[in-house]
């Protein structure tokens, strides 16, 4: 298996540069691996930018980032019925969970995620439409945050690399 | 104008993806040319990630030894990103 991810590395080793992640959604479970996979391809040396638009704008929201939560309700990953996890307090008791279970593998916390990206030179820009209707305005973002664009822009940073959306 | 090549151990025995490769990142950082880094890892990921990092970051994969419960990576600095 390890065979197979070096033989892929090898050839795309030469191909793109630049990396771009879409990020959609606002809960743990998305924000992680969004982080994970840029602050990874900033080490490679790519050029990495993370456009948060609707939900995942909550990620860089002063008020959301230290809180991220994971949902058990439209998700069959969880190990409960989907009925169960309407119960109040079982979205706390996910999250307790899930935040415990990173804890232990030394994952670092989202916060400092972003801290790390920072370091790292990724870029990050917030989508101008959706601090629009969901009310943002530009103070209530991290300070992480390099910019506030539109998807011409987001279509531009994306060309000729690499796009996640999530 | 001579450096003494350095030679450091990075434990990130316990961590998982991405721990490992920002770890062997903060220590590349720091590194000079020359510098040798040793990697003790116990993620099953990290033999496949640091080979991918290395590779990518033009630098050397010395050697993977197996050691009991963890795998110890040497990567050798040949290049630094201006």
């Amino acid at each position: 298996m390890a065979q197979v991810t070096q033989l892929r590395t090898e050839a795309k080793a030469e191909q793109t540069e630049r990396l771009l992640i879409i990020l959609s959604k606002g809960t743990m479970d998305m924000v992680y691996p969004a982080l994970m996979i840029a602050n990874t391809a900033a080490t490679m040396g790519k050029e990495v930018h993370m456009f948060f638009t609707f939900w995942g704008l909550n990620a860089v929201n002063k008020k959301t980032v230290g809180s991220m939560k994971v949902s058990p309700v439209g998700n069959p990953g969880m190990p409960m019925p989907n009925i169960l996890g309407m119960i109040p307090g079982m979205t706390a008791m996910a999250t307790r969970m899930m935040n415990g279970k990173m804890k232990k593998a030394k994952v670092a916390t989202i916060p400092e995620m972003f801290k790390m990206a920072k370091d790292l030179g990724v870029k990050l820009h917030a989508c101008s439409t959706t601090m629009e209707v969901m009310g943002t305005p530009k103070e209530t973002l991290i300070d992480e945050v390099d910019d506030v664009v539109g998807a011409a822009t987001m279509i531009s940073l994306g060309e000729g690399g690499q796009i996640i959306f999530i | 104008m001579a450096t003494v090549e350095q030679h450091k151990v990075i434990d990130s025995r316990g961590s998982f993806c991405p721990g490992p490769i920002t770890d062997l990142f903060k220590a590349y950082r720091s590194s000079q040319l020359g510098d040798v880094i040793e990697l003790l890892a116990t993620d099953p990921a990290a033999k496949a990630d640091v080979t991918a990092w290395v590779q990518k970051s033009g630098n050397e994969l010395v050697d993977i030894i197996d050691e009991q419960g963890y795998i110890r990576i040497v990567v050798k600095i040949t290049k630094k990103r201006s």
